[in-house]
């Protein structure tokens, strides 16, 4: 019960709370493309005496190279696409790293393994962009605990990749949940907590080899109790109007930073301004190179965020822990901002306190880009389960989810939340092949993941233990799971 | 301390008696696949219950006339779920508001003579969901400290007052012996002398009460209302429940258990599949989950889901609690169905799983004679769900909590009432 216990109060850390910097501002106009920074090198990013001065270098580049593999059949089995409806008895192949073909049948090479899906179905790699994973790692002591840089409300200038522990035990068992895909965010202690990361869930040595190529960096915000919470004693926000006087005046800051740099960047007149890491980072937003993730439980508090967010220009792309999302899935649809949402937490706080099962359908039904996330390595672990619970309460309420449609919530939702959409996230011939094959029907309760592949490398099978990834940590320290008594 | 008890109690079925639910109607449940798990499963069987408890199940049951007929062909019917391990109706609200009753001062991590139903609020929002869930009876335990309290059953039949829901108080003490700074000692060879030395002072106590009035003892390590509470634990009388995780934890829990003679039943459990066949030996109950896999602290670095059902394997008596992550001990209360199906997948029986949700928790803390199954005498705790229990898909149709069906709507299920057209009308529902 302990572990219970800590499990959510945990939760409510890791998503949780430090004070704000200042900046106003108007809408602004992209500049560039931080995806497209590493080729699109233009006299700014060539290496070199001031290479890092500009707002697009890409200064910890992903090394992420996909794992050898092999080309792949899986052949009689359902395929819940993500990208319409199923295919019943239908087949797919991968080969070098992406799904080649999907259809009632595909063209075999003589030289692929062959899989027989019956009675079994595939699905795309599922997509959690709410983690914590390496940046809370297991066992969670208080070394381990690198996630929240609770020292004051914006924390613009922290990075979460540099605190991910790719040998945190906990990356092995996601992928063992079907996790190919996942963002790792910065806790929600603060009211800008720093960049997130989006990593491919892959053994590597470092957090470079796991980074995706070509993702986007996202921003965390975070909404209500927290921040007031931490800095409440340790000179504010106290106030949830604490909170917001705190966004915007890290706005105005941004904004006026932004003009400068970009000024400069156009005429290249004279010193180049001063870098600051902090106002670098929310420039950047501004220019919509990176996506706003924001931790919001309440439906008001969401509404007072869009608000700031047309005051100064930028989009929020995801609302997440958005308990209230189904309050106000009119405004987030005509918005295009996606909910982020767990099947059944809630009252663990006064926020959290009208947490309801049909979360899921309502805004699926309001037409907005339903999520399921987790904030949590067990919840994480079971994402298809979280899912099934919200077909079910649609169903209550007279919503029929169809699981076509329910499949969506934890493939190609999470992706566009991510902008790799294009990439990722649905069963689609060109797309990277990260596939998981069930046991069963995903949404049932006793269906579990047979194999997991990332970019066509089967990286997880459950019927052999000596194919299964332990991390440094695991050696020793964890008996061999498969190695059963 | 017991008299305490029953005195507040009597004091509010005194005030209350005109709300008190009278029950005295019979009521037929009937085409149904039933499982009464005290038995074989009865396609098409009959539950019969009369005045709040259950009078008859089988196949051919005669139905009375007039009685209230339940038809339940093409469903499935089970007993009432009994969640070993919650926190319900000591608030609403996990943390930074409103009340949470759960946890005690005490003196020096131990509150043995805390009754935490004394704090039980039996209008906690909370109940409906898990009753929503199928969860008809729960037990709830204070948690905190190194002896946290004695802990009691309940029925989630919403009655006002506290004698009305109460099933068994105490229904067992509650202790930890996996968190050092929690029981306010360093190490966890502390913690279990001071475990131990709590034991042997209640034995003292209890030899020398007349001397101990006169003030003519060492000092014991507990206030008298902990050593009185403490009695029957020490004669075996009443369980001791120790939240332990890791294999050491366990291995001292044992001994414990075996030194003094005492009734222990474990808790957690993460690490309890490594020594499974030690722990069917010295027939001490686990109480675990199947849905942590994750070596969240050093103490359960051998965390798996196949835990619970390696331990009924190897002949251990295992129920079934939350462990996954959500507030299954408050909010998720309700989850429990999904925690035996995730046993399911991952080794367990479905018999054992259902039995570990309803029949093996009443037998673990003695209140078979009581509820956790369908059987003639028991309360009508009963549940006709769509399908599979365990099934997401599946919902619990219709509750029926000592022998009334209970169908009051959650403060979620009104939220989404409200809010499923937009923008909302505040007046309803």
């Amino acid at each position: 019960m302990r572990n219970v216990v800590f499990a959510a109060a945990f939760s409510v850390l890791a998503c949780s709370p430090a004070k704000g910097s200042q900046a106003p501002a108007p809408k602004v106009k992209a500049t560039g493309d931080s995806t497209k920074s590493k080729d699109s090198k233009d006299s700014t990013t060539t290496a070199g005496r001031g290479a890092l001065s500009v707002p697009l270098a890409d200064p910890f580049p992903s090394t992420y190279k996909p794992f050898p593999s092999k080309t792949t059949v899986i052949k009689n089995v359902t395929i819940l696409t993500a990208a319409g409806p199923r295919i019943t008895n239908g087949a797919i192949l991968l080969k070098d790293g992406k799904i080649e073909s999907v259809g009632a049948s595909v063209n075999a090479p003589a030289d692929a393994v062959v899989i027989d899906g019956k009675g079994k179905f595939v699905t795309p790699g599922i997509i959690d962009i709410h983690s914590h994973l390496g940046v809370y790692s297991a066992p969670g002591v208080e070394a381990a605990s690198d996630g929240n840089e609770a020292t004051r409300p914006v924390t613009a200038y922290v990075w979460a990749e540099h605190s991910v522990w790719p040998q945190d035990p906990q990356f092995p068992r996601n992928l063992a949940g079907g996790v190919t895909t996942l963002q790792v965010l910065p806790g929600s202690a603060n009211l800008i907590g720093g960049r997130s990361v989006v990593l491919k869930v892959v053994p590597a040595r470092t957090v470079q080899g796991m980074k995706f190529p070509g993702a986007k960096y996202g921003l965390k915000m975070a909404c209500g109790e927290n921040p007031k919470r931490v800095y409440g004693n340790k000179g504010g926000p106290q106030t949830r109007m604490g909170n917001v006087a705190g966004y915007r005046t890290a706005w105005i800051e941004a904004e006026q930073y932004r003009r400068k740099w970009d000024k400069w960047n156009a005429d290249k007149k004279g010193d180049p301004p001063a870098r600051d890491l902090n106002l670098e980072t929310l420039a950047e937003v501004l220019r919509g190179n990176i996506l706003v993730h924001n931790h919001c439980y309440r439906a008001d508090e969401m509404a007072q965020m869009i608000d700031i967010s047309h005051e100064f220009g930028y989009k929020i792309r995801a609302f997440h822990h958005g308990v209230e999302a189904y309050k106000l899935a009119d405004v987030l649809a005509k918005e295009n901002i996606g909910a982020a949402l767990w099947a059944d937490w809630g009252g663990f706080k006064m926020e959290a306190l009208d947490g309801i099962r049909a979360n899921f359908a309502l805004t699926n039904q309001a037409g907005d880009k339903t999520i399921v996330h987790s904030d949590d390595p067990s919840g994480s672990q079971r994402l298809n389960q979280e899912a099934a619970k919200g077909i079910e309460a649609g169903k209550e309420l007279g919503i029929d989810i169809s699981e076509d449609q329910a499949i969506k919530w934890l493939t190609i939702n999470p992706a566009w939340a991510l902008d790799l959409d294009s990439k990722i996230g649905s069963i689609e011939a060109g797309k990277d092949a990260d596939v998981v094959l069930w046991s069963g029907d995903p949404f049932s309760v006793y269906t579990r993941t047979e194999k997991v592949w990332v970019d066509g490398a089967l990286l997880f099978d459950r019927d052999d233990v000596k194919e299964q990834w332990r991390t440094d940590f695991d050696l020793g320290f964890v008996p061999q799971i498969g190695g059963a008594q | 301390m017991k008299r305490s008890m029953n005195r507040s109690g009597l004091a509010l079925v005194a005030a209350l008696a005109v709300a008190a639910p009278l029950g005295a109607q019979t009521i037929a449940i009937t085409g149904g696949k039933v499982y009464p798990v005290s038995g074989p499963p009865i396609e098409g069987g009959t539950v019969l219950m009369r005045d709040g408890k259950i009078v008859a199940v089988g196949k051919d049951i005669a139905i009375p006339a007039g009685a209230e007929r339940v038809d339940a062909t093409g469903k499935w019917v089970t007993p009432g779920l009994v969640n070993a391990s919650t926190n319900l109706g000591f608030g609403d609200v996990g943390f930074s508001g409103g009340p949470r009753e759960q946890t005690a001062k005490g003196h020096d991590g131990i509150a043995a003579g805390f009754q935490v139903w004394l704090g039980f609020n039996t209008q906690s929002v909370m109940i409906a969901p898990a009753r929503e869930g199928g969860v008809t009876s729960a037990v709830v335990a204070p948690t905190g400290g190194l002896v946290a309290g004695q802990a009691a059953i309940v029925d989630l039949n919403g009655a006002l007052a506290l004698t009305d829901v109460l099933v068994k108080a105490p229904a067992t003490m509650v202790a930890q012996v996996e968190d050092n700074d929690d029981a306010k000692v360093g190490a966890t060879g502390e913690l279990i002398g001071a475990l131990r030395d709590l034991i042997e002072d209640t034995k003292a106590y209890m030899r020398r009460k007349s001397d101990f009035e006169r003030a003519q003892t060492r000092q014991f390590v507990a206030t008298r209302r902990d050593l009185e509470a403490m009695i029957p634990v020490v004669e075996g009388r009443e369980s001791l429940t120790i939240y332990a995780d890791q294999a050491a934890e366990i291995r001292e829990a044992l001994s414990i258990a075996k030194d003094y003679g005492i009734k222990i039943v474990i808790a957690g459990g993460a690490e309890a599949w490594t020594m499974a066949d030690k722990i069917a030996a010295a027939k001490v109950p686990v109480l675990t989950g199947a849905e942590n896999n994750i070596p969240g602290s050093f103490n359960t670095l051998g965390s798996r889901q196949e835990n619970a059902g390696m331990l009924r394997k190897a002949g251990v008596q295992v129920a079934l609690i939350g462990n996954g992550a959500g507030g299954e001990e408050m909010f998720n209360v309700r989850n429990l169905r999904y925690e035996a199906g995730n046993a399911v997948a991952y080794g367990m029986s479905w018999d054992d799983a259902l039995r570990a949700i309803t029949l093996v928790p009443a037998e673990i803390y003695g209140v078979s004679d009581k509820v956790g199954s369908l059987k003639a005498g028991l309360e009508g705790n009963v549940v006709i769900w769509s399908g599979d229990p365990f099934e997401f898909s599946t919902r619990a149709e219709q509750v029926f909590v000592r022998g009334k069906k209970i169908d009051a709507p959650s403060r979620q299920d009104m939220l989404a009432k409200r809010y499923q057209t937009l923008p909302p009308k505040y007046n309803t529902p």
